[in-house]
């Protein structure tokens, strides 16, 4: 497993999923951020949860410091970030989806289109698009900030 | 049209041969550009002359457009078929998350032929299409849990669309409605029975997938110019602060809100039904389309006690709009303004359950109410229930037996206040247009025009109501005006329906925005094209409901939209005529004799 020194990481923070309408506009932005359209390669995800009455869970990456995706990479193609979160080294990957079974809230989101996993880099590019407050990008050392909600 | 552009793709789904095969259509996106415009000519192809609405010949038709998973708004999905409520065209519009899903599957439309021999639901996974055997979800109670089941069963959680219908769509009522996404409807002319008569009790459609731009900088720089309307224009405010219920006040205030089946058109109990006073007491939670900022979707959270079991409750979350609250509350309400808001928002509840349009139940049982109360139908007829004004747990009743259709009369209401009128009589208070129940606006003569002229009589094929607003403050309307004016409109949208984005973004996508996003989807069309392809298409719509045997000539002209005063005035039949003559010239010049 890479790990790197001990710095501040940017994280994306889900403030509060309740206030999330499901417009997906978040989805939206970081798939375009490449400049495609459509929601290939996407690294957050917003679906309902358990129907729309009850709302939606949004789901991205924590940038957490002990990740488990990178734990379960066989081929270290996850470099733990200083201060938490990974960044993936596609040339390394092998496409064995073992980030994705790893990560407990669905962040390593899968896509089909380069078999290799989209993880959140926390560059924030979705949180501009994000008419409803739920996202925030903040600069905390890992695992100290107040709970980050993922979902509900 | 750009490399690995997917939208020519059109999926075609034989459900009597349970084959799936795809069709590239180049030349018809390139001609039409997606949605209302393919859609159209779609129908044209696949739909037989004289076919039964009912039968398997008549198709089902779902187009997406080049602007859908591109720009915000674009969140339609457009769906044409032979109608079995007015027995021609059969369009009906439904957001939810149906147009990214199906764009993001990779199709600019979807066909379905044929019928199945038994109950099954579609699933569409990018390229992969099953059919899921429904037989054990046939005759379920309501459509909620019909979706819960799909939902709990099948991949895609979030970019995907649950397309399904309640019992009302397996009855074929001639106006079931097609529910996706728990809270939006394909809600117009009976899709729902369609669906029922060929067996498919749903239809799934999900996929995750890239599309191209032309202009990757040019993409984002428009994107952003739109993004930012959406969110910071006043355009959008009603929409998303109070949404669609905003409207109700002003309507009541000026007259124009029917009541009662428009023996009114002020509401004794319109506070009560107010965008203001249900966000006050019962908006429980806003939510959006999929790629729409707006979050026009109000949810009521209502609480209902179980009347035989102390402390329990359950508590449902239940969409309301202008046009529900006008169906089910000032048209059913009571005349004395204590207004049971809880009991309506029951009837509401159980309509979607049910999976019944809910302007054609409200407008159905209105007429039913007044027929009762004049003495042409009798309480044998309504199975015992004595509907009265106001009095909701007896229309939830009579909901319910339009659906079960104890007898006759509610066989016949399940077709519709026309059918049924022609059958019981009272069709002078009938209030269908073209076959097709009214909208919630009772402004003026635009309004009508537009009900009983428009491709689809609904008020937003070419927006009479705002036409006779604005005619209200610039001095009046001459039949030449609203015939014209109308036609134009309707015309336009053609084209907005072709991309396809919600109408609520009508004046954000005006013809020169149109042509910026079109351009970086690839799709280079000139004003004069865009307004040409508007045109055409909404001739070849009035040409297939001609062959259908409709004639804009002899549509019936319902006596109480003269009867009940408009803000404008009394409606006069001579003007109406005139305008629909206006109407028709303009919009199916060659069919008048020289």
């Amino acid at each position: 497993m890479r790990r790197k020194g001990v710095s501040v990481a940017k994280r994306l923070c889900i403030l509060d999923a309740d206030l999330c309408v499901g417009c997906q506009l978040c989805v939206f932005a970081c798939a375009r951020r490449p400049g495609t359209a459509g929601v290939a390669g996407t690294g957050i995800w917003v679906r309902s949860a358990g129907g729309i009455r009850k709302g939606f869970v949004v789901i991205a990456c924590r940038a957490c410091a002990d990740p488990s995706c990178a734990r379960v990479c066989p081929v270290d193609a996850l470099e733990v970030k200083p201060g938490g979160g990974v960044r993936l080294h596609p040339e390394l990957c092998i496409g064995c989806h073992n980030c994705v079974g790893a990560c407990p809230f669905g962040a390593a989101i899968w896509d089909a289109s380069r078999e290799k996993p989209t993880i959140c880099t926390g560059c924030g590019y979705c949180v501009d698009y994000c008419a409803y407050d739920v996202l925030k990008l903040k600069e905390l050392p890992a695992n100290q900030e107040e709970v980050v909600y993922v979902g509900q | 049209m750009l490399a690995n552009e997917p939208l020519d793709r059109v999926l075609i789904i034989d459900l009597t041969k349970r084959r799936a095969t795809v069709e590239h259509r180049t030349d018809l996106f390139q001609a039409a550009i997606g949605g209302a415009g393919v859609a159209t000519r779609l129908l044209q192809e696949e739909c037989p002359d004289g076919a039964d609405p009912l039968g398997p010949e008549n198709p089902i038709i779902f187009a997406v457009g080049p602007l859908s998973g591109l720009f915000p708004m674009a969140s339609k999905t457009v769906a044409m078929f032979k109608s079995p409520h007015t027995g021609n065209l059969g369009e009906s519009h439904a957001g939810g998350r149906s147009a990214v899903a199906i764009r993001m599957a990779g199709y600019g439309a979807i066909v379905i032929r044929g019928a199945s021999s038994s109950p099954v639901y579609l699933v569409i996974e990018g390229d992969k299409v099953h059919f899921r055997d429904a037989r054990a979800m046939w005759g379920m109670h309501s459509a909620y849990a019909t979706g819960s089941i799909i939902r709990d069963r099948e991949a895609g959680a979030g970019m995907r669309t649950i397309m399904r219908i309640g019992p009302a769509g397996e009855k074929c009522v001639s106006y079931a409605s097609v529910i996706t996404e728990t809270y939006r409807h394909f809600g117009r002319l009976g899709l729902g029975a369609v669906f029922g008569s060929k067996k498919v009790k749903g239809i799934v459609v999900s996929g995750v997938r890239s599309l191209p731009v032309s202009d990757p900088k040019l993409y984002r720089k428009t994107y952003d110019e739109i993004f930012k309307a959406t969110t910071e224009s006043a355009l959008f405010k009603k929409y998303h602060e109070l949404g669609t219920a905003v409207n109700v006040l002003p309507m009541d205030a000026m007259g124009a809100l029917p009541t009662r089946n428009l023996q009114s058109g002020h509401f004794e109990g319109a506070d009560c039904i107010s965008g203001e006073r249900l966000a006050e007491e019962y908006l429980g939670r806003r939510v959006a389309c999929a790629h729409c900022p707006v979050a026009c979707i109000h949810l009521a959270a209502v609480r209902f006690p179980y009347p035989d079991e102390p402390y329990f409750y359950k508590t449902n979350m239940i969409a309301y709009d202008h046009e529900p609250l006008f169906a089910v509350g000032s048209m059913l309400g009571g005349k004395d303004g204590s207004h049971d808001t809880r009991e309506m928002f029951r009837l509401l509840d159980v309509s979607d359950a049910l999976g019944l349009d809910v302007m054609s139940m409200g407008c159905s049982l209105s007429w039913a109410t007044e027929a009762l109360e004049r003495g042409v139908i009798s309480v044998r007829d309504t199975d015992g229930l004595n509907l009265t004004w106001g009095d909701y747990p007896t229309y939830v009743k009579a909901a319910e037996r339009i659906v079960s259709q104890p007898n006759d009369f509610y066989a016949a209401l399940a077709r519709g206040s026309e059918y049924a009128s022609k059958h019981y009589g009272g069709a002078d208070y009938a209030l269908a247009m073209g076959g097709n129940e009214m909208a919630g606006y009772h402004t003026g003569p635009a309004c009508h025009v537009g009900y009983l002229a428009g491709a689809r009589h609904s008020h937003l094929d070419n927006a009479g109501y705002a036409l006779d607003q604005k005619g209200a403050k610039s001095g009046g309307l001459t039949p030449e005006k609203v015939g014209k004016e109308l036609a134009t409109e309707e015309g336009w949208r053609q084209v907005l329906n072709s991309l396809v984005i919600c109408l609520f973004a009508r004046n954000l996508y005006t013809a020169d925005l149109t042509q910026r996003a079109l351009a970086v989807s690839g799709c280079e069309m000139s004003a004069d094209d865009l307004n040409r392809l508007g045109q055409e298409t909404l001739r070849l719509k009035h040409e297939f409901k001609r062959r259908c045997g409709f004639d804009l000539e002899g549509v019936r002209i319902p006596r109480r939209i003269l009867e009940t005063p408009t803000p404008m005035g009394r409606l006069d039949e001579r003007f109406i005529r005139q305008a629909l003559q206006v109407y028709r010239e303009a919009v199916l010049p060659e069919a008048i004799p020289a």
